[in-house]
């Protein structure tokens, strides 16, 4: 990377990214090879016949196994019509991975619950927790962006606060307050000036 | 302030925004009144004039000069810098990094970047060539050098390669997360599984022994909301609770969907398709395809998506790949510096994104091939194919729908047709053609209301009463409570004696043996049911979808345009089949369909449908039908679909000349220079250049006796983004072409680093600094940010052969000569507005300000 500054960061970001993916697919791997036993099935679906009504079974079973005459319950069945019955049976052998239906619900739930959370965060607590530590004084001087009640609205103001100190904890704030910034520029392009996505 | 400038060079270098910059204007903070003012972004035209004294030549000269010109621009498409100036032509390609750095030790980079481009600006893409070609021959010089060297070049070569590899896995691990989701949180709407609540309505009842024939998705674990709230799941008060409860949850859906839009990532709405065609065209839009978009995308996807609204997630997928590509490409020096790499990586990543949303990897490389991309070189065609390939791959092995497919809808059957079907083929053709110019007229008008008027102010509520209106209507009717990919997978089946759904519900008789072919059967009281549920289905999903698409939420408009056009295919096959039951013997029927015979597939008529919809739409002919034949899986049905494609694009193209994508592009006026489009008017290039007769005089700079001062202001009165380079004005000889953005930062860097810069310094482009008399302040060097190769044409040049170097060469500008002097400037915004005015539209409506 040519700057250190620039470059590692962004390089994490993209690393851990590539590494998330990475992640996912190991563990859709583990997970079928921990293949647990209502994973596998083997379904059966057999039309109505003659006076037998239409079923369908499922059974946990080894794919080879997975046809009309170990799955199905021939017990109903006159022995003439057996065959028939059979052959209008459709068994499918079919996999899923429950691991990970339950990983990926997790992973999506916590991601929307900290992005809520985050939102509530930017919308409701934090300008409170300015007006109480800044004072009043502080938004009558943003004179230009009183008017403007949505979040972030104040970043113009912390951003030009946090360049006078320079330590590297002020660095996540500086990048924070950008990136405030940002979206705010994209939200008056979007919904206030309509010159994008319209 | 120079604390604050120092930080910015150090944290990211090449991603400040004019936002930044105007904000410390705005604080009164000392900001050079050049540097980055609100103009920075507004690079309307060049400048004018100065060719009054030109006019009178005669215009024999000027003939034989255009031969002359023409050649030389293709020579230059393949031979990138003059062989003499290599070595110049190296620091200046190299971003004019190289020798500014002997100017300016402590600053490796410069900060906004000489080389790089303002938001909302067009990228030059013969720049970005040869840059990257300099680059290359670099790396392979080097690599004869040492073995560290040769490794680093054979990583560099690699590095493409990879870079497809982990844009496959990550778009397909997002479309898995996405699918999976979805597909629960679809399901969350009506009720919720007791066994797990992770699983989805199918999965609950995956493994049990309780579902009957006739109620094949009814399980003892799977608990709808009357179940749990009343204990009941008979009665009006329980499907009160359900319809209560389902509107509840779709208003909670799409509620959090356009907050969360609205609070991260407004540049997460929409289908994402136009603005990434204008991205691939050479536009910069910051931040578009950046990690917050991706993020909120990927999330509220999935919300919009279970809102049961009527939308899609496949043209948002693109977005999503999209995204990955540009967020990977960080990693990658190669494709970091470079913006026209980069529009190489974003054509491939375009591909991965279809092959994930439909499971049709050529599908995808074809899509991006046809729809999206500008540049397609057949480099990009093999690394689009990777990348589709890994994409497929990993989606594959998530396994999201538990079918070992990568769609829902996926289609199983092999029916043969018969030629005479093609007619009710071309009339479904001919529906999908009316519907595409329908929908983009309709739609683009009811954006258009969006943008202009108040509607505009009040997105959230916006969402908010479409989804109400949708869930209140959707309730009742089976069809379009289902999620719309289900609904489609419905219609696109055939209807075999295992099926016990209300559209399969034929009278059945038992004297036939065989599980296989089933004839032709009458119609049992469900179908009829069926049908006129299916209608007002199709009634209300193209009424919707109108309101729908273009809302601030993520929504593509692939399903529903399917969904319609499956409904209407379904719809019609149906009628044929029952015809061809009820009327065997009629002349059109007797030669082939026979009593007894399986003649007619009603789901074959619904693929048809669903592709000539989405032909309409889109205007896609190849890329549709290869997307349409994988997902069968069958090669029978290609000529149906093609002739169902090629109709509706016929119909569709003489109501209405655009897809709905090129018409979202001139909605928004992006600067989309369309390739397909031919331009059959005798303008001459002096017709559009600036200045014109009346302006001011073209701005020049001279290469060796301005001064910083004179620079300086000429900079802050006009907002042209670039000025051209002459020997001097009464000569008006062309040296080269300086970017503004080039000129501000260079000289803002040699002010603050360079010593004793002061504003009556002379600025110089020429190879040695001009002889000047004793005790004057030190002279400022620019050659390196000088481009020396600018495109020149003629006065008299016909405006074809410049808008084809235009759309070919992916130029930013062009100027014009006489005589070889220097006379005036054409931008790419030129050329578009000329188009336009052309084509009698408003050409202020068309560029993007």
């Amino acid at each position: 990377m040519a700057t250190p500054w620039g470059g590692l960061p962004r390089l994490g970001a993209s690393l851990s990214l590539s590494c998330l993916a990475l992640a996912v697919l190991l563990l859709v791997r583990t997970a079928a090879a921990a293949k647990n036993s209502e994973d596998v099935r083997c379904k059966c679906i057999c039309p109505p016949y003659k006076d037998i009504p239409g079923h369908i079974y499922n059974r946990n079973i080894s794919q080879k196994d997975c046809d009309c005459l170990h799955v199905v319950e021939l017990m109903s069945v006159r022995e003439p019509d057996i065959e028939a019955y059979c052959l209008r049976c459709e068994c499918k052998y079919e996999e899923r991975s429950s691991v990970t239906i339950k990983v990926t619900i997790i992973i999506y739930l916590s991601i929307l619950g900290l992005l809520l959370l985050y939102m509530v965060y930017l919308t409701l607590v934090e300008p409170i927790l300015k007006r109480r530590l800044f004072g009043h004084s502080q938004l009558i001087q943003s004179d230009d962006d009183v008017g403007d009640h949505q979040p972030f609205a104040n970043a113009h103001d912390v951003l030009a606060r946090s360049r006078s100190r320079a330590n590297v904890l002020n660095k996540v704030e500086y990048a924070q307050q950008r990136w405030k910034l940002q979206v705010q520029e994209q939200r008056k392009s979007v919904f206030d000036r309509h010159v994008v996505l319209s | 302030m120079a604390m604050w400038q120092e930080k910015e060079h150090t944290k990211r270098p090449c991603w400040v925004q004019p936002t930044v910059l105007s904000a410390g204007l705005k604080l009164g903070r000392l900001v050079s009144p050049v540097f980055g003012g609100p103009g920075a972004m507004d690079n309307r035209g060049f400048q004018q004039g100065c060719f009054n004294s030109f006019q009178s030549s005669s215009s024999d000269e000027d003939l034989v000069d255009i031969p002359g010109t023409a050649m030389n621009f293709s020579l230059r498409d393949d031979v990138p810098p003059l062989d003499g100036e290599i070595e110049e032509d190296k620091s200046y390609n190299g971003g004019g990094i190289g020798s500014s750095t002997r100017m300016m030790d402590f600053l490796e980079e410069p900060i906004p970047g000489v080389g790089t481009y303002d938001d909302f600006n067009t990228i030059d893409w013969v720049r970005e060539k040869s840059r990257d070609r300099d680059r290359h021959r670099e790396i392979t010089n080097k690599s004869k050098e040492s073995t560290w060297a040769l490794i680093h070049s054979v990583s560099d070569a690699f590095s493409g390669w990879l870079l497809m590899l982990l844009i496959g896995l990550l778009s397909g691990s997002l479309a898995g997360l996405i699918d999976i989701s979805a597909h629960w949180m679809t399901d969350l709407k009506e009720g919720i599984c007791t066994k797990g609540l992770w699983f989805n309505h199918e999965h609950c009842c995956w493994d049990s022994d309780q579902v009957t024939f006739e109620n094949k998705d009814k399980c003892p674990k799977w608990n709808s909301w009357s179940q749990l709230l009343i204990s009941t799941e008979e009665g009006a008060f329980a499907y009160i609770v359900n319809y209560f409860m389902y509107v509840l949850w779709a208003l909670l859906f799409a509620f959090l969907a356009v907050s969360l839009v609205k609070v991260f990532a407004p540049y997460a709405c929409g289908s994402g398709i136009p603005e990434i065609k204008t991205i691939l065209s050479g536009f910069i839009i910051r931040g578009y395809l950046g990690k917050w978009t991706l993020i909120i995308k990927t999330i509220t996807l999935v919300l919009a998506v279970s809102s049961g609204l009527s939308l899609g997630k496949e043209g948002p997928l693109v977005h999503v790949a999209c995204c990955c590509g540009n967020i990977l490409c960080h990693c990658f020096n190669k494709y970091r510096k470079n913006e026209a790499k980069r529009r190489e990586v974003l054509s491939a990543a375009a591909a991965a994104g279809v092959s994930v949303a439909f499971g049709a990897p050529i599908g995808g490389v074809l899509f991006s091939l046809e729809e999206v991309s500008y540049y397609f070189p057949l480099k990009t065609l093999w690394r689009s194919f990777f990348a589709a390939l890994v994409a497929a791959f990993t989606l594959r092995s998530i396994n999201p729908f538990g079918n070992s497919r990568l769609v829902l809808f996926y289609v199983e059957f092999h029916t043969p047709w018969h030629l005479f079907e093609l007619v009710p083929f071309i009339l479904l053709g001919i529906f999908g053609g009316l519907w595409g110019a329908l929908f983009i007229r309709t739609n683009i008008a009811w954006c258009r209301k969006r943008k202009t008027t108040q509607l505009g102010k009040y997105p959230v509520i916006e969402v908010l009463v479409v989804t109400a209106i949708t869930a209140i209507l959707a309730f009742p009717n089976e069809y379009t409570r289902m999620s719309t990919s289900e609904l489609i997978s419905e219609l696109f089946n055939d209807c075999g004696l295992l099926d016990s759904s209300k559209l399969c519900d034929y009278e059945n008789y038992f004297n036939s043996s065989k599980g296989g072919d089933l004839p032709d059967r009458p119609a049992g009281a469900g179908v009829y049911s069926a049908m006129w549920q299916l209608a007002l289905t199709l009634i209300m999903k193209i009424v919707i979808t109108i309101f729908t698409f273009g809302m601030k939420i993520p929504s593509g408009l692939f399903i529903p345009s399917m969904a319609v056009g499956a409904i209407a295919g379904r719809l019609l096959g149906v009628g044929m089949e029952q015809m061809a039951y009820y009327h065997h013997d009629w002349a059109i029927f007797n030669s082939w369909c026979s009593q007894g015979a399986d003649c007619i597939t009603p789901g074959l008529y619904a693929m048809v449908g669903a592709a000539a919809c989405l032909g309409g739409v889109t205007r896609m002919t190849v890329s549709l039908v290869v997307i349409m034949f994988e997902l069968t899986g069958g090669l029978e049905y290609i000529v149906p679909l093609m002739a169902a494609a090629m109709t509706s694009k016929w119909v569709a193209d003489a109501l209405g000349r655009e897809g709905i994508y090129d018409a979202h592009i001139r909605l928004n006026g992006y600067p989309f220079l369309e390739a397909k489009e031919e331009f059959a008017h005798k303008t001459l290039a002096m017709d559009v250049m600036k200045p014109r007769r009346n302006d001011p005089l073209l701005t020049v700079l001279t290469q060796d006796s301005m001064t910083v001062e004179d620079v300086e202001t000429v900079i802050s009165e006009t907002t042209y983004s670039g000025f051209p380079v002459v020997v001097s004005r009464e000569s008006q000889r062309l040296v080269g072409f300086v970017l503004r953005r080039d000129l501000i930062i260079s000289i803002e860097n040699a002010r603050k680093k360079q010593d004793g810069v002061v504003s009556t310094s002379i600025i110089y482009f020429t190879e040695h600094s001009p002889p000047m008399p004793p005790y004057t302040p030190p002279t400022l060097k620019l050659r390196n940010i000088l481009d020396l190769s600018p495109f020149t044409v003629t006065d008299l040049t016909p405006m074809e052969i410049v808008v084809d170097i235009f759309r070919k060469l992916g130029l930013r500008q062009c100027l014009v000569t006489h005589n070889g002097r220097l006379l005036g400037i054409i931008t790419k915004k030129d050329v578009l507005k000329h188009i336009a005015q052309m084509a009698n539209q408003d050409p202020d409506s068309i560029l993007f300000n």
